[in-house]
């Protein structure tokens, strides 16, 4: 009782969180919406007894995914105007992307109407049971190879995402730290020795 | 900690979801006073402490010897008027400064305080520390954004990019716990480290435990690592425009996670509650009156969150900031590399059975 209470009100700030998504009119309060509907389904996971996935999602996409958006989005000097501008072009691809969407909830309520046979709510686990050291001991042993692959093709990205990046400029000054590090008195100072000047 | 609330009048008439409120907040609302206590003696003892260290004596007006000056300055933050700026938004400029001590404080729920007790003990905790901690950028962000100004907004560019810079190092850091430890419950990794060798994870992860600290020092945006604040440049970064309460809450977010970051030190490294005279080492206390400082408890994690605490102090009055490239070039240049590699070193030791983790 007190969960489906829970489950109803994340829902619909879900739900209300998603929407200010795409109706805010500056992009910083999408983006903080968005941030939001993060937290909000992290705890829906929870509520499902994952919450390795539930942490996982705060950690990667709220504090650092969203923290990486808004600090582009900042920056931007944003035209309002200009975004607004391809509004007619853009609204069938997305009337249709809706449409498509609308289908597929509606037929999860078909399916479940028609007494196909579905997957039943898995029961509750017991007390000691840990979702982190489970789903640890499926990836690392089941399917060591595909995760292995995965973090393989993320490390990929991530060279090749410096490599875009990376420009040598003709004349550009770089310091290297080591040979400031390891400099010495007598590389900088030079002691000349005078003698003294009398009237 | 239940069977203490069940001796209060009445307790049997109450209804389940009631005493569960209760209890939850009555472990809850104890902490977060002593927590703002320590906040304000902290900045009492920064001031003294530094002052020391540069021949000087601090304050030492208001009360004997001074001790009533963080009184002093909370009533006067509490009556200053709060200015909002124009053209600010106002919503997102005072949920900003709450944004920022909410995390620093639900972070303490995971921290095991005494043998077998922590106010949630939850099986990923170390993951929820990780989390919470990452949260607390976004008071910076926010603030810095909704101020409406260009020093905030600088000030609160710089601490985003160094935050999320660091939590890299410090997550790697903590893998080495992970593994000594074999769990993600704050209270296990403890209970690991108070076996009866003196078995704390500092002495094989001890490049771990500098990694941890430092990236600690960064997270916090505490000197030297203050490029966030950089009086000398940007005035004071994301906070110039609060003042009254709004500024005294982000002093208070930062100090708690000062206390926060030297808790979770002692906590992964230093063996939390358990006494350092707890070993086989010194056996020979047993039967002694000296037996008494064995025993594990609150004052042991006490006396180690006063030693990191000092550190950082200590670590503001000594050294000068640093140039943000260098920073930037610490994170990702040495401190990641470092933890990498003693992952690597970790591992093998697992495989050679040296080790405290090994027996």
């Amino acid at each position: 009782m007190v969960l489906q209470v829970y489950f109803w009100a994340l829902a619909l700030l879900l739900l209300g969180a998603s929407l200010g998504v795409i109706t805010s009119r500056n992009p910083v309060f999408s983006a903080l919406w968005l941030v939001l509907a993060f937290v909000t389904s992290a705890v829906l996971w929870i509520l499902l007894e994952a919450e390795f996935l539930a942490i996982v999602l705060v950690l990667v996409y709220v504090g650092a995914v969203m923290v990486l958006f808004l600090f582009v989005i900042m920056m931007l000097d944003i035209d309002l105007d200009t975004l607004k501008k391809g509004f007619v072009r853009f609204a069938p691809v997305g009337a249709i992307v809706a449409f498509i969407i609308a289908i597929e909830l509606v037929t999860v309520f078909v399916i479940r109407s028609t007494g196909l046979p579905v997957l039943a709510n898995p029961p509750p686990h017991p007390a000691g049971y840990s979702n982190t050291k489970e789903l640890g001991a499926v990836l690392y042993t089941e399917h060591v190879y595909a995760f292995e692959l995965a973090s393989f093709l993320l490390l990929l990205a991530i060279v090749a995402a410096i490599t875009l990046t990376m420009r040598r400029r003709p004349g550009l000054k770089r310091q290297d730290i080591a040979r400031q590090v390891a400099v010495q008195a007598k590389d900088r100072v030079r002691l000349v020795s005078m003698p003294v000047e009398k009237d | 900690m239940a069977a203490l609330f069940s001796k209060l009048p009445y307790w049997d008439a109450l209804p389940e979801l009631i005493r569960q409120v209760i209890i939850i907040v009555g472990q809850i609302v104890p902490l977060v006073v002593s927590l703002i206590l320590c906040v304000a003696y902290l900045t009492f003892a920064e001031r003294k402490i530094i002052g020391y260290m540069q021949t000087r004596i601090g304050p030492n007006r208001v009360g004997p010897k001074g001790w009533l000056q963080p009184i002093a300055d909370t009533v006067k933050l509490l009556i200053k008027e709060v200015i909002i700026p124009s053209k600010s938004n106002r919503f997102l400029f005072l949920i900003a400064p709450l944004l920022s001590i909410t995390p620093a404080f639900a972070a303490w729920a995971v921290i095991p305080l005494f043998p077998d007790f922590a106010i949630a003990d939850v099986d990923a905790g170390l993951l929820y520390v990780l989390a919470l901690t990452s949260l607390g950028v976004y008071g910076v962000i926010i603030a810095g954004w909704a101020s409406n100004s260009k020093y905030a907004f600088l000030g609160a560019m710089r601490c985003a990019a160094q935050i999320v810079a660091y939590e890299i190092a410090m997550g790697f850091a903590l893998v080495g716990v992970l593994m000594a430890s074999g769990s993600l419950n704050l209270g296990e990794i403890t209970a690991a480290q108070a076996g009866p060798e003196n078995q704390w994870f500092f002495v094989p992860l001890f490049p771990l435990l500098v990694v941890f600290f430092i990236s600690g020092i960064a997270e916090t945006n505490r000197a030297p690592f203050d490029v966030a604040e950089g009086e000398s440049e940007i005035v004071a970064g994301y906070h110039v425009e609060y003042s009254g309460v709004a500024f005294a809450v982000f002093f208070l977010a930062e100090y708690a996670n000062m206390i926060l970051i030297a808790a979770l030190t002692s906590v992964m490294f230093l063996g939390g509650w358990d006494s350092p005279f707890s070993g086989s080492l010194f056996a020979f206390l047993e039967g002694t009156p000296l037996a008494v400082v064995q025993a594990g408890g609150l004052h042991w994690l006490a006396v180690k969150i006063s030693f990191f605490l000092f550190c950082f102090l200590w670590f503001r009055a000594t050294f000068p900031r640093y140039r943000y490239d260098q920073i930037m070039r610490l994170g990702w240049k040495v401190f990641i590399p470092v933890t990498i590699l003693w992952i690597f070193v970790e591992g093998g030791m697992v495989l050679a059975g040296v080790g405290p983790w090994s027996s």
